[in-house]
């Protein structure tokens, strides 16, 4: 309590206009930031996977597992900032238990659960069954017990269960995608819903979010792709790359249109809020909003892909290019979600002032844990690589066991 | 002895038959009032837990404000710090009391120092005031409250004599609430880590007696009552004056009512 309280004294100084005294303290921190960020990369790698197989995009193929695993590992991770908010964490199971079936929030436990049990790990399964079932016949030790393990202790590689099998992923992806839209759009309805909020309270939310989604899930994949192909000491897939940056092109295309119209709607409509939200957008967000979410996030990096796909360059370039421009990519989307999360929170619900947000670098609402929870799942994915490897050359073929 | 007159009960004749059942009938008559009284006491004990004999379902509160009346002196605020065991560091309020200053130049001045629980002080701005009033806010205890629609777990919930409260003991403390409420009335307790707000000391008027902030007002700015019954104040004041609600647009209805604010006022 003393620290919170020494945290907040010196904020009121900070205060321009006047704030309801209870807005002071900011309730929705960097970890409400990372989690909305976190599930959008799960949703955008998983809906990638799914264009792969639906539409048979046959130069994605190797990144089709990649994607799948990147979703899980950070779908692991993405309860996590939420946990760890949580006034009570030790209650939190009464979210699954005892819901309030009329609160948007309480579907986290069922979309959340939905989504890993019923899609990812039964995608992810069926996906790799048969290459689990020879791993473990060539293996042995400790090996060979996990992969026999996650196979379920399946055996039956005959063509009728491999047909099946295919089967199975098809079906499961044409579930997965709605669920990912759910998964995704449901985190942008949390925000969208409060109506006592003119910054979130808006149709388009679910939306905005999802499409934000799509776009970094692809540049994560596409950043992923580009670092571990060459730490195996292998070739870029030129034309895979390409293929990622075409798509990643489109979903910012549609993402920047879909902002572009919320912006038009606000300004045009402009209601009540409008003048405390231009306040806050020339102020406060202006170096988080203006600068990096719309130049840097969105803007530059749509500018360079246009360059490199239009004009005639070496393909180390094209690579650079495409590599930094997803890397902008990732800073805008979260960039989008501080201005959505901590944004929406700056100006007073009396319309009449601006209050200040000062992250700290230890403690649980810190920089610090923050950082190690977007780390987390890149140490989770590394496991995943090495359980299930994704690459081609690791897939082992039937005549060959 | 007993062996004899056991076979001849066996052998029941009618008459005898007639006259048990009758005996079980009478049994049953002196019983039945028994269970129904009980039954009755039952009731009895739950209205005692809760009161004096108090029924929430009896009852629909409400409270209105009359700007007029308030003079900004903040003991309504200290007496709900008091009453309630409200921290008492200035970030942490069920009520508070907002400065209007409505300038010559149209400029609105807006401050609520420490929630004005120490009153506010008389410095007087360059421009000209034109108009200057003091608005004590609090939980409105809304009928569609949109804190009661968003909590995740049903720790806060609406009560049938029409107060918004909220269960300390399963709340977890996501803050959804917070976010959810327009009036900026909730909190998190620094302490319990649980949501907090004005509860028209709920304590105090299943006993009969006025919250704390309404005791304390020395103008009857507040103004404490059933919303429907015929002889209460409350319903006197929403009869004699032009009434009007915070945010109303926004639907939720709320339980708390102004008279004679200006459209500064959110």
């Amino acid at each position: 309590m003393e620290e919170l309280i020494q945290h907040l004294a010196p904020l009121v100084k900070e205060v321009v206009g006047y704030i309801y005294p209870n807005e002071i303290e900011l309730h929705w921190g960097l970890l409400v930031v990372v989690y909305p960020y976190v599930t959008g990369l799960v949703a955008g790698a998983f809906i990638l996977a799914s264009l792969v197989k639906i539409f048979n995009v046959t130069e994605l193929q190797p990144t089709y597992r990649m994607s799948l695993l990147t979703a899980l590992a950070f779908l692991l991770v993405a309860p996590l900032p939420l946990l760890a908010h949580l006034g009570h964490p030790e209650k939190s199971f009464a979210i699954f238990f005892t819901p309030n079936t009329r609160s948007a929030m309480a579907m986290f436990g069922f979309v959340y659960a939905w989504y890993l049990m019923a899609v990812l790990l039964l995608e992810i399964w069926f996906c790799y069954r048969k290459d689990l079932i020879l791993w473990a016949k060539q293996e042995r030790g400790l090996r060979k017990l996990l992969h026999r393990i996650m196979s379920l202790f399946s055996s039956d590689v005959s063509e009728r269960a491999l047909r099946f099998d295919q089967k199975a992923v098809k079906a499961v992806t044409l579930i997965g995608i709605p669920s990912a839209f759910l998964l995704h759009g449901y985190v942008g309805f949390i925000f969208g819903s409060i109506k006592a909020n003119p910054w979130w309270s808006s149709v388009l939310m679910p939306i905005v979010f999802l499409f934000s989604a799509i776009v970094s899930g692809i540049a994560l994949v596409l950043l992923i792709y580009m670092i571990a192909t060459p730490l195996r000491g292998k070739e870029m897939d030129m034309a895979c790359l390409n293929k990622l940056a075409s798509y990643l092109f489109y979903a910012m295309i549609i993402d920047f249109s879909l902002e572009i119209l919320d912006f038009i709607h606000r300004v045009y409509e402009s209601e009540e809020s409008i003048e405390i939200l231009a306040a806050l957008v020339t102020g406060k967000l202006f170096i988080s909003l203006i600068v990096v979410q719309l130049l840097l996030g969105m803007l530059l990096p749509l500018g360079a892909i246009a360059m490199a796909k239009m004009l005639q360059m070496p393909s180390d370039l094209k690579k650079m290019i495409y590599f930094v421009a997803a890397l902008l990519v990732q800073v805008g989307i979260f960039s989008t979600r501080w201005n959505v999360v901590v944004g929406g929170q700056l100006f007073s619900k009396s319309f009449s002032g601006l209050t200040v947000y000062k992250t700290t670098f230890l403690g649980l609402e810190g920089l610090l844990v923050s950082m190690g929870l977007l780390l987390l799942p890149f140490l989770i994915l590394y496991v995943l690589f090495a359980l299930l490897p994704p690459w081609e050359e690791s897939k082992v073929s039937l005549e060959g066991s | 002895m007993m062996n004899k007159t056991a076979p001849s009960v066996t052998g029941t004749s009618p008459q005898r038959r007639s006259f048990l059942k009758t005996l079980a009938l009478s049994f049953a008559a002196l019983i039945i009032p028994g269970i129904v009284v009980a039954r009755d006491k039952l009731d009895k004990v739950k209205d005692w837990v809760i009161g004096d004999g108090y029924r929430p379902a009896d009852h629909r509160w409400g409270m209105g404000l009359d700007i007029s009346k308030c003079i900004g002196c903040g003991r309504c605020v200290d007496a709900c710090k008091k009453e309630n065991n409200v921290p008492l560091e200035p970030f942490f309020f069920r009520t508070w009391v907002e400065r209007y200053r409505i300038l010559s130049n149209g400029e609105t001045l807006i401050d609520s120092p420490g929630g004005a629980i120490n009153s506010f002080r008389a410095d007087a701005p360059e421009e000209t005031v034109l108009r200057s009033f003091f608005v004590p806010k609090l939980c409105n205890q809304c009928e569609h409250a949109p804190c009661v629609q968003v909590c995740p777990v049903g720790a806060t919930f609406s009560t049938p004599d029409g107060v918004v409260l909220v269960d300390a003991e399963h709340c977890v403390g996501c803050r959804y609430c917070i976010q959810a409420c327009p009036y900026g009335a909730r909190f998190l307790h620094p302490e319990t880590r649980t949501a907090e707000k004005c509860t028209f000391c709920y304590h105090r008027i299943v006993k009969g007696l006025a919250p704390a902030c309404v005791e304390a007002c020395p103008t009857q700015a507040r103004v404490f009552g059933e919303v429907e019954k015929k002889a209460s104040p409350l319903v006197r004041f929403l009869r004699m004056n032009k009434i009007a609600v915070l945010k109303p647009f926004l639907n939720t209805k709320p339980q708390v009512y102004y008279t004679g604010f200006d459209m500064e006022v959110r």
